[in-house]
């Protein structure tokens, strides 16, 4: 059972980070400044909090927390767009918990069940499809979120709508993709990235041939990574491997789940239901171009953009919030005047406070460690 | 919602719609396994298959070893529940009548 130990041991660990200090000693790099490293999904961003990773690590090493929390880059206008639809007498709205307590304009999910508007928080959008059946008098539509994670699933039950004939079924696709993101961050002036923790589950979907130009054009590592802390461990050595090797490689550490080429029934769905938008907006982040996606024509009448009247407006996010700076990693969260003052995980108001998965969130849940210890 | 927890296939409910029961720590859904069947991999052939699952679908075949050790560590740390709780919770939702 070695392979399975192995994922569990804290001698293990200890190991690890024995072996990351030996990397950081040996990184000419290291000494000149502090390595950063991007853990683009929000996956990671918990279990680096939830585990203590970044305690765990030479202080030459900082982890940056990315934007891979679909929760948390959804800007304030789609909020709005959900409850303007959530709110009609006619519609049963569904959507994951996770998204019930991001900020509106005016309300979030939460508050607009609580005035009184039909909305269910479902696990899966086949549940909110058996809803559409059992209601058939009723609009039900399932508030579709996600990166490549759960973009097949969307699909995948749009497609089985279709099969079955139900017309009382639609989507309001907010699926957004993960590499253009990349690329706006990589082109950003601002940036201070030395290297990537890739995402696990978007992964298993695309596989890791769409990260070949990280590595290429822009010269930066990035690893693949699993979710249990000798995971992100393990990963975060295979990075500072790379860096002090002179390397910029796309490498993969969660081959048990993530094959090299993705997985090809769900790329046939997400290829069959979905068409780039010319551009999405991103709470923090603004627009970026081909970044999310939307139903083909063939689709229409499953898309609820379509099939009810919406607001759709473009609205700003507070002042006063730093959201995009943090996701850049430009600055820390403690660093916006609203952390932990105006701005908790009960009244978020700006989305990385919202999900566990936000940086903020994390930071006030767990403490980051080197805030903590005073550093920048 | 992007976590994803493991789980094993224990019954197919409809081939052809490719809908399976898992078991996930205890709790019986039914998921959607099109993403795991593959020429490799027929329908009938995945019943006792560990899987990865997210929002109900089967997205990765994991090996049966390395599910139950992830879940063992979900469980200690609570993580599993939660996942279990919003499973739980849905089924309320699907079977609630209209307001």
């Amino acid at each position: 059972m070695k392979y399975i130990d192995e994922y569990r041991d804290r001698d293990k660990a200890a190991v690890l980070v024995k072996e990351i200090e030996a990397l950081v000693a040996d990184t000419p790099l290291a000494k000149e400044r502090p390595i950063n490293i991007m853990e683009v999904c929000g996956g990671h961003t918990h279990s680096i909090f939830r585990y203590g990773i970044e305690g765990m690590l030479p202080k030459e090493v900082e982890l940056v927390h990315g934007p891979g929390c679909p929760v948390c880059v959804l800007p304030m206008g789609r909020v709005d767009d959900c409850v303007a639809i959530a709110e009609r007498p006619d519609v049963i709205f569904t959507t994951f918990g996770d998204a019930m307590r991001v900020p509106g304009s005016k309300k979030s999910l939460m508050q607009a069940k609580a005035d009184g508007a039909d909305i269910r928080m479902v696990y899966s959008p086949m549940d909110a499809l058996e809803i559409a059946r059992k209601n058939p008098d009723r609009e039900v539509v399932f508030f579709g979120l996600g990166f490549e994670t759960t973009m097949p699933s969307t699909a995948l039950t749009v497609l089985q709508a279709e099969r079955e004939g139900i017309t009382n079924f639609s989507v309001f696709c907010n699926h957004i993709t993960i590499v253009p993101t990349l690329k706006a961050i990589l082109e950003s002036p601002d940036l201070n990235l030395d290297a990537f923790i890739g995402p696990g589950h978007v992964s298993m979907v695309i596989g890791t041939a769409p990260y070949e130009f990280i590595a290429n054009f822009y010269k930066k590592p990035m690893v693949v990574s699993g979710f249990e802390p000798l995971d992100v461990l393990q990963s975060v050595w295979m990075v500072l491997k790379q860096i002090k090797e002179g390397r910029a490689d796309i490498e993969n550490q969660y081959a048990r789940v993530v094959p090299d080429e993705g997985n090809k029934a769900a790329l046939e769905a997400v290829e069959k239901v979905y068409e780039l938008r010319d551009f999405f907006e991103w709470r923090g982040l603004g627009s970026i171009d081909h970044s999310g996606v939307k139903l083909r024509e063939a689709y229409a009448h499953f898309d609820a953009e379509r099939k009810f009247a919406l607001p759709n407006l473009q609205v700003a996010d507070p002042a006063a919030c730093q959201c995009g700076a943090v996701l850049k990693g430009v600055i820390k969260p403690w660093r916006c005047p609203l952390f932990g003052t105006a701005c908790t995980p009960e009244t978020p108001l700006g989305a990385l406070m919202v999900s566990s998965e936000g940086s903020c969130s994390a930071y006030y849940q767990y403490g980051g460690v080197k805030a903590q210890a005073g550093a920048a | 919602m992007c976590l994803g927890i493991p789980g094993r296939i224990v019954k197919i409910d409809d081939a052809a719609k490719r809908l399976a029961t898992v078991d996930v720590g205890g709790v019986k859904r039914q998921v959607n396994i099109a993403c795991v069947v593959d020429d490799a991999h027929p329908v009938e052939g995945c019943v006792g298959d560990w899987v990865l699952i997210h929002v109900g679908f089967a997205m990765s075949r994991i090996d049966e070893q390395e599910a139950a050790e992830t879940l063992k560590i979900l469980t200690e740390l609570g993580e599993a529940q939660a996942e279990i709780e919003a499973i739980r919770l849905s089924a309320a939702e699907v079977g609630r009548a209209a307001s």
